[in-house]
């Protein structure tokens, strides 16, 4: 298990004050000036050797993300940094924790990872329901002004760098990141193609790099304790701390940090009592919030944590939102209930999520009944394939995934179910 | 539009700060804030004349700020009650029985999604993952959420709301923020400088 001493967020559970004095207390601040000193250069390439992957769901490696910012600003084209707390993926509540009770963190990642990007500028999109969570960030962000660690002469080290707390209203595919940046350009939440990236053309047309909070609130102790202290945890290409959360049926849900791959089982049982009735009481786990198809009990009992294990077993880490199903649960009613969840936050620009978002959803809605044709198990995994790489962006893939799990792990079920409803209505005539 | 609405001079010395935030020439990027700020200002409801006072203040064609304020479910653009009860029922919190929860304030309020009891203190809805899911069930009561909830540990904050008082938000159970029941059991060996 990770030892207190190794956790990033000291203050995940809001036991102690988030202002600034204790976030000092706690590190935060700490010489930040020494590490700016050390130059853009320094800084992106220490994050490239500490292995930290973006912790927003995509794991996209976060120093050479960094690294694809122009190296000068040309005139009338300021370099923003654009942080991602639109939390809203089901199964995922971390960045909640780290904006109300870690706020300091977050505030001078943005510094070190603005002035490495050679932006003076960020802005943090928090999800508009996270009312409170943004007042937290904002008075943060204000202490941090009244001290001087922001504003012309951030930290004394001559880099004007400002934060700006933006608040949604609403809207699950904000969390997209171009549709992220449609919508703090006041317009709706809608992704655009890419080409061009946003390290091109983001914000306001200019060059932008969108991370997610966790990603950026890391980065100053990463860089104060090293590459190689992170990468030390974990196993290789998955390396560090992450914040996991565990919903749903086990005895104690709970967030907590963690290193990267460990079992599954492990962080069930050690942190979140256990699954409900034990763990032969375990049908299923959706291991990185919602869009990250489900696992059965089989492949729980030893997969480990990580990018690359959960892939191998054709899922992900995603958001490390872990999502625990026992025996008692309905898993094509489970699934179904996040099909209307996609249908619900699809933005309607692209065809094949805007139509098959909803006909996945009614159809497994019949299938979750019974009410069903054998011969349509295929034909929805084969509108899933439709919907899947056919869209501007990776909602149509989140929405189609957990269908692909459900029918992979579970087509007995949906099967039998079908069959039991068939054999009643016989029965009865 | 039929009634007026103007931002009242507190108000509208935010939405300077909030247009502020943004370059030269984006003030378009202040209409999800200024949408905010003006709903709450006008029982928690963006009007037609809401939408023509922001649109206005932004130099934004009308049928922009309609097409953001439409896009958003935050943004009220038909009336709520005084309190807005949005019930998460993804399926994290639907795993934790949030069907318990929804038909508990059914019953007791005598009312259904996107219908408002006849005192016009609460309304009802359904929402999509509001991400808090080690706490679920949730609801979110404005701009609180109300966590770990149980049908009649819900009914007793709706009680509350009624009488005028103010529950406490968070956790309905003993239990502190994310960390799980029973107390932390991580972050308890830590020896910070403290200056809490």
């Amino acid at each position: 298990m990770l030892q207190d001493k190794d956790r990033i967020f000291t203050n995940l559970y809001g036991l102690h004050d988030p202002g600034l004095a204790a976030a000092r207390g706690r590190g935060d601040w700490d010489n930040t000036k020494a590490i700016i000193e050390k130059g853009r250069d320094w800084i992106v390439e220490e994050m490239k050797s500490s292995g930290l992957r973006g912790r927003g769901g995509a794991g996209f490696p976060t120093g050479l993300k960094w690294s694809f910012m122009p190296k000068e600003e040309t005139e009338g084209r300021p370099h923003y940094l654009v942080v991602n707390g639109d939390e809203s993926e089901p199964g995922t509540c971390k960045d909640r924790d780290i904006l109300r009770h870690d706020p300091h963190k977050l505030v001078e990642g943005c510094f070190v990872a603005g002035f490495a990007m050679g932006a003076h500028a960020a802005y943090v999109y928090v999800r508009g329901e996270f009312y409170n969570e943004a007042a937290a960030l904002d008075r943060a962000v204000d202490e941090a002004y009244e001290a001087g660690l922001l504003g012309p002469d951030a930290c004394g080290t001559g880099w004007a760098f400002d934060v700006y707390v933006h608040r949604g209203a609403g809207a699950y595919i904000c969390g997209e990141e171009t549709a992220l940046l449609e919508s703090l350009e006041g317009k709706k939440g809608q992704p655009r193609l890419k080409p061009p990236f946003p390290a091109m053309s983001g914000l306001y047309g200019c060059p932008s790099t969108v991370n997610n909070v966790e990603t950026i609130a890391v980065a100053p102790t990463i860089l104060r304790r090293g590459a190689d202290w992170f990468s030390g945890f974990g196993r290789e290409n998955n390396v560090g701390t992450k914040v996991f959360c565990i919903s749903g049926h086990v005895e104690k849900p709970c967030n907590v940090e963690e290193a990267m791959s460990i079992p599954l089982k492990e962080l069930l049982e050690k942190h979140a009592g256990g699954v409900r009735g034990g763990w032969d009481n375990l049908l299923a786990v959706i291991p990185g919030g919602s869009s990250t198809p489900m696992l059965p009990k089989s492949i729980c009992d030893d997969v480990l944590m990580d990018f690359d294990a959960l892939r191998e077993h054709k899922s992900g880490l995603g958001t490390a939102g872990v999502i625990v199903m026992d025996k008692s649960t309905d898993i094509i009613k489970a699934i179904a209930r996040l099909a209307y969840f996609y249908k619900h936050e699809s933005c309607g620009q692209c065809t094949p999520c805007r139509e098959g978002t909803g006909w996945m959803w009614r159809v497994l809605e019949r299938m979750a009944k019974g009410q069903a044709e054998i011969e349509e198990i295929d034909m929805l995994l084969e509108v899933s394939h439709q919907i899947e790489g056919h869209t501007i962006c990776a909602l149509g893939d989140g929405a189609a995934w957990p269908v692909q799990g459900l029918i992979r792990h579970f087509r007995d079920e949906i099967e039998s179910r079908i069959v039991g409803r068939k054999t009643v209505a016989v029965a009865a005539e | 539009m039929s009634d007026k609405f103007e931002f009242t001079p507190e108000n509208m010395a935010i939405a300077q700060k909030y247009i502020a935030k943004y370059p030269e020439g984006r003030q378009a990027s202040a209409v999800l804030p200024l949408l905010d700020l003006a709903q709450r200002q006008n029982n928690n409801h963006a009007s037609d004349a809401v939408i023509d006072a922001v649109a206005e203040l932004l130099g934004m064609a009308r049928i922009r700020v309609v097409e953001v304020a439409s896009f958003y479910t935050m943004i009220n653009t038909k009336p709520v009650g005084k309190y807005l009860l949005q019930f998460c029922t993804t399926t994290p919190c639907w795993l934790r029985n949030s069907d318990e929860v929804v038909e508990a304030a059914r019953s007791h309020l005598g009312i259904d999604y996107e219908q408002t009891t006849e005192d016009g203190l609460f309304t009802m809805r359904e929402v999509e993952c509001l991400g808090a899911c080690v706490n679920a069930p949730i609801v979110q009561i404005n701009d609180d959420m109300y966590e770990d909830l149980t049908g009649p540990q819900l009914i007793a904050v709706l009680d509350a709301l009624k009488a005028g008082e103010t529950p406490p938000h968070g956790p309905q159970i003993d239990r502190q923020k994310s960390a799980p029941v029973g107390g932390p059991q991580t972050l308890n060996d830590l020896d910070f400088a403290e200056a809490d």
